[in-house]
C-alpha cells in the first residue's frame, strides 16, 4: 500500500524537479529576501493550518454517525477556555507575522536604496549604482542608460553585484515591470514614475516581462535580462555604442506606436531629455510638459485663461490604438465673456466690427505663456465672469 | 438610405459589428439560437407562457424569486465556465510557437467575460437567490419588506445578464480584464463597444443588487418573528444581514466609479485619463473599495450555510454562536480597511503597505475562529455524511489552503513577487470555488427539499461532488506551482516549453469540473424524474434546527399560517423538544402582496436604454429613459397591490397538509 503511494508520487517528483522555480530560487538579493519572507510566513501559518486539517479529518471520522463508541453531547455549545484558545492561537501567529510584515515591508521597500549586495556584504561607496530608465511601450520595453547615453529595446543588461536604480514609467497604459529572478515587481504608469532598487548576484540570462495586462500584444511583452560580469557589461555597452540607431524625440515617436513581439534593438545615443519628456507627456513638439503645468499651477495658475490651454496639454490621442471610430473630441479652445459673445455674433451678422474685437483663437503654447489680455480685455483673466464657452469641434 | 439616417437609426451598430467572421462565435450563436428556439417552442407548445408570466415572472413571492435567481446563476455558470475551459485549452496548446486557437482579440474578451460573469452573474445571483429564499423563512416572515422591489431587483439582474450575453453576438465585450482599469478602458485605448457593454451591464445589474440589499436589511431588521432577538437569529440570517450591509455600503461606490468612467468615455471628462490631470490610480482605489467588500459579500452567506449545515448534520447546537456572530461583524467592518492590498505594487510607501497588509492578516483571526467553531461543532456530534455535510468538510479542507495563500499574499514583499501571477489566480479560485461554490452546492442540496418537496438524488450528487473537488485540485494546484515559476496571468502564448505540462494538468482539472457541472445537471434531472421516491412530506427531512423546517415543503405562499414565537436560536429544535403541535384551526385571512409585471417592464426599458447608450443610438436611449421614468411614476398610481388569502383557503391548504402527514404516519 505504502509503496504504491510512493510510486504515485514519483511522477510528481519528476515533474517538479524539472521546473525552474525562479521565485523560490532567484538570482538577486532583493528577491532572495522576498523569498525568505515568503517561506517563513508559510511555515508560520502552517502552525495553524496543519492542525486544523488534521483535526477536521479526525473529527469527521471519529464522530461519524455509524461510530458507536464516540461521545455525543448534543447541547454542548460553549467553552470559555476553548474560545480563548480559538481566538488567541491565530492572534499570536498574526502578531508574529505582522511584526515580520512591518519590518520586511520597510526593509524591502522598492523605493529604498539597497544597503547590501548580498548577505554579509554591505553596499559601500565603491558601489556606484547603475541608473536605468524604463519605459513600458505598446508592447515592448525601452531601457535608457543615462550614464552611458545608450538605450535598448527588449533587452536589459546590468553588471553583477552592483546596485541598480530603476526609474519606471509607461507611455500609454498600466504595465508592471517584473524580473522574477531580480526583485519584486512595480507598476509602470503613464505620466508617473515608480522606482525600484535591486542587485543581481549571479551572472546569467533571466526573463523579464509585464505582469499587468495591457492590451493585445501583452503576451509578447517580454525581454531578456542579462546579469553580466563587469568586463562583459563593458563589452555590452561598447557594442551598443556601435549600434546604428539614435533615439531622438522623432525616432521615439516612431517606436512608441503599437507593435508586437519586437526584436531586440540598440541605440548608440539618446536624447538626454527624452526620459523626462516621456514622463511628462511632452515628447511631441508643441506639447506642454506636466511638470511645467504643475509649477504654473503651484504659483496660482493662469486663472480663467488657463482654460484656453487645452491643446498643448492633450496627450491621449483619440483611438490611439488605431481604431477607426469617431472624430476628434471637443475641447475648450477659447473663452469669452457674454459681451464678447454677443459682439461676435453681431459681427458675424452684420459684418460690423465696431463691437469687441475677436480674439486670436490659436491656443497658447509651451513655457512662458503669453500673458492673457493681448488683444483682449483684462477682466477675463481675473474676475470670474458669466462667460460663454465656445466649443470647437 | 443616406448615411446620416442610418447613423441616426442604428448609431454605430453596423452589419460589421456582428462577428460573422469568427467561426467560434458563429457556431456558439447557432447552438444558442437553436437551443433557445427549442425552449421557446416547447413553452409555446405546452402553453406555458401564461403560467410562467402569472406564476413566476410577475411573482413577488420571495421563494419564487429566490428560485429564479438560482436558475439565472446556473444558466450563467454554463456561460462563464465555457469561457474558463476555452482559456484552459488555449493556454494548454499555445506553446512552441503555436498561437493556439484564439487570437488576442478573442482571448482577451474571454478572460474579461469569464471574470465579470462569474462574479456578477453567477456568484451574486446564487448568493442573492439563497438569501431571498431562506431568510424570510428563517425569521418567520411571510415575505420580504418590499416584495415588488424584490421582483424588480431580480429583473434588473437579468437585464445586466442579457446585456453581457448580447455582447457575445452583437459587437464585442471588453478586452480589459474584469475590473477594466483605465487608461486601458478609456475611450482612447478601447474605442469600441466592449467597455460600454461592461459599464451598462454592471450599472443595470448594480441597481438590482443595491435594492435587493436594502430590501433584505429591512426584512431582517423589521420582520423577525416575535421573540427572535438579534442574538437569537440563525447564523445564516446573521451572515446575510452583514452581507447586505456590505452591499448597501459598497455597491454605490461601484456605481459611482463606473459613472465616472462612463463620463470619461461619453462626454470627454478627464477623471481617469492620462492627460488633463486625470488619475487612473484613483479608479484603481475606488473600484477596489467596492471590490474587496465584494469578495466578503460572496463568502459571508456561505459561512452561514456551513454553520447551519454543520450544526444540523452533527445533530448538535452550533459551537460558539456568540463568537460566530462577532466574528462575522468583525469581518464585515475589517473588509473595508484592506482594499489597498490589491495594489501594493502601485508605489505606495512602506508604512501604507504594511498597514493594509496587517489589517488583511487580522481578518484571518475571526475567519480562523469560524473554522474552529465548525470544527468544535463536529466534535462530539453525530455526523451524518449527507451531501451538504460532504461539501462542508471538503470546504474546510480546501478553504484553509486558500486562506493561507491569501495571508501570504497580504505580506507586501511576498506580494511583490506573486502579484498578478498564476499563484494569485490559484489563491482566489481556491477561496471562491472552495468557499463560495462548495457552499452553494451545500446550500442547494440542503434547501432543495424545502423548495420543491423532494430531496436531490444522492448518487449523482456524489459524482458531482468528487468531480468538483478533484477537478478543483487538479485545475488549480498547477497554477500555484506556475506562479512560483514566475508565470503571470492573462498570457495568451508561452515560449517556455517546460511550463506546458502544468497547463495540460490544469486543463484536465477543468474537464473534471465540466463533468462535475454535467453531473449536477443530471442530478437535478434524475431527481425530478424520481421525485416520487425522493419525496419528503414532513417538511423537515434533515431533522433541522431553524424555523424554515417547521413549515411544509414547498412552503405555502404565506409561509406560516401563524407567526411562530421564538424562544431559542435553534427555534425549530426548541419547538420540537417542547412537543410543538401544528395548530389545526382558528385560521385567519392572510394579507399578501399582489403580483405585478412592472418589474419586468422596467428592466426591459433599462436593457433598451443600456443598448442605446452602448451603440450610440440616442433616440432609443432617450425614448427608453422616458418610458422607464413614466412606467415608474405610473406604477406609483397602482393602488391594487395587495389582497387577502381568505381564512377558508388557508384552512384548506393546512388541511391538505394534515391529510398528507397522517397518510405518512407522521404526527400532524
Amino acid at each position: 500500500m505504502k509503496r504504491s503511494g510512493a510510486l504515485l508520487l514519483f511522477p510528481l517528483a519528476v515533474l517538479l524537479s524539472g521546473c525552474d522555480f525562479v521565485v523560490l530560487a532567484p538570482a538577486g538579493d532583493v528577491a532572495v529576501q522576498q523569498r525568505d519572507l515568503l517561506v517563513v510566513s508559510t511555515l508560520l501559518m502552517l502552525l495553524i493550518i496543519l492542525p486544523v486539517m488534521v483535526l477536521t479529518v479526525l473529527f469527521a471520522w471519529r464522530y461519524r454517525q455509524s461510530s458507536t463508541t464516540a461521545t455525543y453531547t448534543p447541547d454542548w455549545d460553549h467553552s470559555t477556555k476553548l474560545e480563548l484558545v480559538i481566538w488567541a492561537a491565530p492572534l499570536l501567529v498574526i502578531i508574529c507575522l505582522g511584526a515580520l510584515t512591518w519590518l520586511g515591508t520597510h526593509l524591502l521597500d522598492p523605493y529604498r536604496r539597497i544597503d547590501r549586495i548580498e548577505a554579509g556584504q554591505p553596499v559601500t561607496q565603491n558601489h556606484k549604482p547603475l541608473r536605468v530608465e524604463v519605459v513600458a511601450l505598446d508592447w515592448k520595453w525601452l531601457f535608457i542608460y543615462p550614464d552611458y547615453g545608450i538605450a535598448s529595446v527588449n533587452e536589459l543588461a546590468a553588471p553583477v553585484n552592483q546596485p541598480i536604480d530603476f526609474r519606471i514609467t509607461s507611455s500609454t497604459v498600466m504595465n508592471s515591470f517584473y524580473i522574477p529572478a531580480l526583485a519584486g515587481q512595480i507598476y509602470a504608469m503613464p505620466g508617473m514614475e515608480t522606482k525600484l532598487h535591486a542587485v543581481v548576484n549571479r551572472p546569467g540570462t533571466y526573463t523579464g516581462f509585464s505582469a499587468n495586462y495591457s492590451g493585445a500584444g501583452f503576451s509578447g511583452m517580454r525581454f531578456a535580462f542579462h546579469g553580466l560580469s563587469d568586463q562583459a557589461f563593458g563589452e555590452w555597452v561598447a557594442q551598443t555604442k556601435n549600434a546604428q540607431g539614435t533615439l531622438s524625440r522623432e525616432t521615439y515617436l516612431e517606436l512608441e506606436r503599437p507593435s508586437e513581439n519586437e526584436p531586440v534593438r540598440h541605440y548608440a545615443s539618446v536624447d538626454p531629455d527624452l526620459y523626462g519628456a516621456i514622463l511628462n507627456l511632452c515628447v511631441e513638439r508643441g506639447k506642454m510638459c506636466m511638470n511645467e503645468m504643475m509649477s504654473i499651477d503651484a504659483k496660482g495658475g493662469l486663472g480663467l485663461a488657463g482654460v484656453r490651454n487645452t491643446l498643448p496639454l492633450q496627450y491621449d490621442k483619440l483611438a490611439r490604438r488605431g481604431a477607426v471610430f469617431g472624430s476628434g473630441p471637443s475641447y475648450v479652445a477659447s473663452i469669452c465673456t457674454a459681451e464678447e459673445a454677443a459682439a461676435a455674433s453681431r459681427a458675424a451678422r452684420n459684418d460690423d466690427d465696431r463691437g469687441w474685437p475677436l480674439r486670436d483663437l490659436s491656443p497658447l503654447r509651451g513655457v512662458g505663456l503669453l500673458a492673457p489680455g493681448a488683444g483682449s480685455r483684462r477682466a477675463d483673466a481675473g474676475a470670474p465672469s458669466l462667460g460663454l464657452l465656445r466649443f470647437e469641434l | 438610405m443616406p448615411e446620416s439616417l442610418t447613423k441616426f437609426i442604428f448609431g454605430r451598430l453596423t452589419l460589421e459589428s456582428l462577428p460573422l467572421h469568427e467561426p467560434i462565435v458563429v457556431v456558439t450563436f447557432i447552438v444558442v439560437a437553436l437551443g433557445g428556439l427549442a425552449v421557446l417552442g416547447a413553452i409555446t407548445y405546452f402553453r406555458l407562457w401564461g403560467y410562467l408570466w402569472r406564476e413566476w415572472f410577475t411573482s413577488v413571492d420571495h421563494k419564487k424569486i429566490g428560485i429564479m435567481y438560482m436558475a439565472l446563476g446556473l444558466l450563467m455558470l454554463l456561460r462563464g465556465f465555457s469561457d474558463a475551459i476555452m482559456m484552459r485549452l488555449q493556454q494548454a496548446i499555445a506553446f512552441n510557437g503555436s498561437e493556439g486557437y484564439l487570437n488576442a482579440h478573442h482571448y482577451d474578451q474571454i478572460f474579461t467575460a469569464h471574470g465579470v460573469i462569474m462574479i456578477f452573474f453567477v456568484a451574486m445571483p446564487f448568493v442573492t437567490g439563497l438569501m431571498n429564499f431562506v431568510v424570510p423563512l428563517q425569521i418567520g416572515a411571510r415575505d420580504v419588506s418590499f416584495p415588488f422591489l424584490n421582483n424588480f431587483s431580480f429583473w434588473m439582474t437579468v437585464g445586466g445578464a442579457i446585456l453581457v450575453m448580447a455582447s457575445l453576438f452583437v459587437g464585442e465585450f471588453a478586452r480589459t480584464g474584469w475590473l477594466a482599469y483605465p487608461p486601458l478602458s478609456g475611450i482612447n485605448y478601447s474605442p469600441d463597444v466592449g467597455v460600454d457593454y461592461y459599464i451598462w451591464a454592471l450599472q443595470v445589474a448594480g441597481v438590482g443588487t443595491t435594492l435587493s440589499g436594502i430590501n433584505l436589511i429591512c426584512t431582517i431588521i423589521k420582520m423577525r418573528a416575535p421573540g427572535m432577538t438579534m442574538m437569537r437569529m440563525p447564523v445564516f440570517t446573521w451572515t446575510s444581514l452583514c452581507t447586505n450591509v456590505l452591499i448597501v455600503a459598497s455597491f454605490p461606490v461601484l456605481t459611482a466609479v463606473l459613472t465616472l468612467l462612463a463620463l470619461d468615455r461619453y462626454v470627454g471628462t478627464n477623471f481617469f485619463t492620462n492627460d488633463f490631470g486625470g488619475n487612473p490610480m484613483m479608479y484603481v482605489n475606488l473600484i477596489w473599495i467596492w471590490g474587496h467588500p465584494e469578495v466578503y459579500i460572496l463568502i459571508l452567506p456561505l459561512f452561514g450555510v456551513f454553520s447551519e449545515v454543520t450544526s444540523t448534520f452533527s445533530g448538535k447546537r452550533l459551537f460558539g454562536y456568540t463568537s460566530m456572530v462577532y466574528a462575522t461583524i468583525v469581518i464585515t467592518i475589517l473588509s473595508y480597511l484592506v482594499w489597498l492590498h490589491h495594489f501594493f505594487t502601485m508605489g505606495s510607501g512602506a508604512s501604507v503597505n504594511s498597514f493594509f497588509g496587517i489589517t488583511t492578516m487580522i481578518i484571518s483571526i475571526p475567519t480562523g475562529a469560524k473554522i474552529f467553531n465548525w470544527l468544535f461543532t463536529m466534535y462530539r456530534g453525530r455526523i451524518r455524511f449527507e451531501l451538504p455535510m460532504m461539501w462542508t468538510v471538503a470546504f474546510m479542507l480546501t478553504f484553509v489552503v486558500g486562506g493561507m495563500t491569501g495571508v501570504l499574499l497580504a505580506v507586501p514583499p511576498a506580494d511583490f513577487v506573486l502579484h498578478n501571477s498564476l499563484f494569485l489566480i490559484a489563491h482566489f479560485h481556491n477561496v471562491i470555488i472552495g468557499g463560495v461554490l462548495f457552499g452553494l452546492f451545500a446550500g442547494i442540496a440542503y434547501w432543495w427539499p424545502k423548495a420543491f418537496g423532494f430531496k436531490l438524488d444522492p448518487f449523482w450528487g456524489k459524482v458531482s461532488f468528487w468531480c468538483w473537488v478533484l477537478g478543483f485540485w487538479f485545475a488549480f494546484m498547477p497554477l500555484y506551482i506556475l506562479g512560483l515559476m514566475g508565470v503571470t496571468r492573462r498570457m495568451r502564448v508561452f515560449d517556455d516549453p517546460s511550463l506546458q505540462i502544468w497547463f495540460v494538468i490544469a486543463a484536465f482539472g477543468a474537464v473534471l469540473i465540466a463533468c462535475g457541472i454535467a453531473a449536477f445537471l443530471v442530478q437535478i434531472f434524475v431527481s425530478i424524474r424520481k421525485r416520487a421516491e425522493l419525496v419528503d412530506v414532513t417538511g423537515d427531512p434533515w431533522d433541522g434546527r431553524t424555523l424554515e423546517w417547521s413549515t411544509s415543503s414547498p412552503p405555502p405562499a404565506y409561509n406560516f399560517a401563524f407567526t411562530p414565537i421564538i424562544r431559542d436560536n435553534d427555534a425549530w429544535w426548541d419547538m420540537k423538544k417542547a412537543g410543538y403541535r401544528r395548530p389545526l384551526s382558528g385560521f385567519r385571512p392572510i394579507h399578501m402582496p399582489k403580483n405585478t409585471g412592472t418589474g419586468v417592464i422596467l428592466a426591459a426599458f433599462s436593457v433598451a436604454l443600456g443598448f442605446g447608450l452602448i451603440w450610440y443610438i440616442w433616440w432609443l436611449a432617450a425614448l427608453s429613459f422616458v418610458c422607464l421614468i413614466a412606467t415608474a411614476i405610473g406604477h406609483t398610481f397602482n393602488y391594487h397591490r395587495d389582497f387577502d388569502i381568505p381564512a377558508s383557503e388557508v384552512a384548506q391548504t393546512e388541511e391538505a397538509r394534515t391529510t398528507l402527514l397522517v397518510a405518512e404516519g407522521v404526527r400532524a
